[in-house]
């Protein structure tokens, strides 16, 4: 299991970093936790001739607060949001979702700009930044900009970033005390991965829900917001009976996948149960 | 063949070599500065016999190029022992069987210190948890558990 050859780049700045990519184009791709372009290299379904090693880019790491907003920097390890006190205390959905991706090496390794670019269908992260409305920026030759998380995933491992761009930063807005959220997941339990994973970020009066954005992985092709069931119990009551009928559509309008892991119809069902309990949990 | 050369310190002591830069960690702590004690099982990034500390986190080093830790301080197994003793944690695998065949062992070890470390006195569960991502084929875990619980009441004296 050795990779084909490629050259090596560690470059220190964003700057340097973009131009190694404009001048190596397609041949080139970027390396960030590695955790799952070397997987995919050692099997050689990847042979880039050339890795741009980002990992030495100061720029790119941390997470801070600035004007009511969480600032992730894309090499922002999944360890980090885990353990970081800034965003258990600001937004506890993030490190709760770090919390649920594969095991203690793993997430001392993998980033969340890496999960996020490589869009993996049963990946933890894009349902917890699709539920929080995220804002991804990004920059490349033509300058910087800035891509909602609802625009950002568009096919099977295909997102919005072109080639010769780089994903620097995720920002979150810092809700009020009003808005809880939960991710729940089932792990397929080889891989880890998510069969199904489902972030429900609301907020609520009394007992009516004023706001509710859903997330959901690894039960299609893309992850997506369960809009149905959004507009389902936005404005209503978060009774048993009102989150039960809501999560019925966490389904509705999916392209669902299928494979030797779950059926479609299997995960069709699971993508309810789970909007349910996750909803139940944020609500609770 | 184009190679990139790399620094390290590998247990407190400085390395330099020059290594293609498809090497990846293992094989360079393995057969280029000759510690063998890190393990390769699956070379797929699940068995965690190859885990090693770089830069203070644990790591799968199947999973990791030589070329990215340069620079690095890394500790493997052969890096716990001090003078002649066994660090506390080598210990306990010792005093509670935590091993049988012990090809899992030096990724157990490694992947207990980072657990301790984060987290010095654990509840079983915490360390089952913490060593998920190291798989034991022989011991049935309960044995590794008892390990960690004997090192961890040691570590605090
Ligand atoms: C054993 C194992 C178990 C795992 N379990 C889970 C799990 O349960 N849930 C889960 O979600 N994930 C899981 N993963 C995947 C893990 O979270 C990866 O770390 C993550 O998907 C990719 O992040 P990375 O930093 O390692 O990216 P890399 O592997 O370095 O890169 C991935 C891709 O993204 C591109 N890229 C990386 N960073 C950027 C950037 N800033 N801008 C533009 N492009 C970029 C790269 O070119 C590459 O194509 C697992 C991985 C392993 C090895
Ligand atoms: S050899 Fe690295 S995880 Fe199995
Ligand atoms: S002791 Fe044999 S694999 Fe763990």
């Amino acid at each position: 299991m050795i990779a084909s050859s490629f050259e090596y780049f560690a470059p220190t700045s964003v700057d340097e970093a973009l131009s190694l990519l404009s001048e190596h184009g397609d041949d080139a791709k970027i390396l960030a936790g590695g955790h799952s372009l070397i997987p995919a290299m050692k099997l050689r379904l990847a042979e880039p001739a050339v890795l741009i090693d980002i990992q030495r880019v100061e720029g790119l790491k941390g997470i801070s607060e600035s004007d009511g907003k969480l600032v992730i920097g894309a090499l922002a390890t999944h360890h980090e949001l885990e353990s970081s006190d800034l965003v258990n205390r600001t937004l506890p959905i993030l490190a709760q979702t770090a919390g649920e991706i594969g095991d203690v090496q793993v997430r001392n390794k993998g980033t969340i700009g890496g999960s996020l670019s490589h869009a993996d269908p049963a990946a933890d992260w894009p349902a917890t930044i699709l539920a929080l409305d995220a804002d991804l920026k990004i920059v490349g030759s033509g300058g910087e900009r800035v891509v909602k998380a609802t625009d950002f995933f568009e096919e099977l491992y295909t997102t919005a970033l072109e080639a010769d761009e780089i994903l620097t930063e995720i920002h979150v807005s810092i809700p009020d005390g009003n808005t809880t959220g939960t991710y729940l997941k089932l792990h397929q339990v080889a891989s880890g991965f998510a069969l199904t994973g489902v972030a429900a970020v609301l907020s609520k009066s009394g007992d009516v829900c004023e706001n509710i954005a859903v997330g959901i992985t690894g039960v299609s092709d893309v992850p997506y917001r369960a809009s149905e069931v959004e507009s389902a119990l936005a404005g209503r009551a978060l009774t048993a009976d009102n989150i039960a009928a809501a999560a019925e559509k966490a389904a509705d309008g999916v392209d669902i996948l299928e494979d030797i892991h779950a059926s479609e119809a299997y995960r069709s069902n699971l993508a309810k149960v789970y909007t349910r309990r996750a909803i139940e949990g944020a609500a609770s | 063949m184009a190679t990139t050369q790399i620094n390290t310190t590998i247990n407190g002591e400085d390395y330099t070599h020059e290594v293609e830069p498809r090497l990846l960690l293992v094989h360079y702590l393995r057969e280029v500065a000759g510690l063998t004690g890190t393990h390769v099982g699956c070379e797929t990034s699940l068995c965690g016999a190859c885990t090693a500390i770089v830069d203070g986190q644990a790591v799968k080093t199947c999973t990791m190029l030589a070329v990215q830790a340069d620079g690095a301080d890394i500790t493997t197994i052969e890096g716990l022992a001090q003078d002649g003793e066994l660090h506390p944690i080598q210990e306990g695998f010792w005093e509670r069987h935590g091993l049988q065949c012990g090809f899992c062992t030096p990724g157990m070890i490694v992947a207990a210190h980072q657990l301790l470390e984060r987290n010095p006195s654990p509840t079983e569960e915490e360390i089952r948890h913490g060593l998920e991502g190291n798989f034991c084929r022989c011991t049935g875990y309960q044995h590794i558990v008892d390990a960690v619980q004997y090192a961890a009441e040691k570590m605090q004296g």
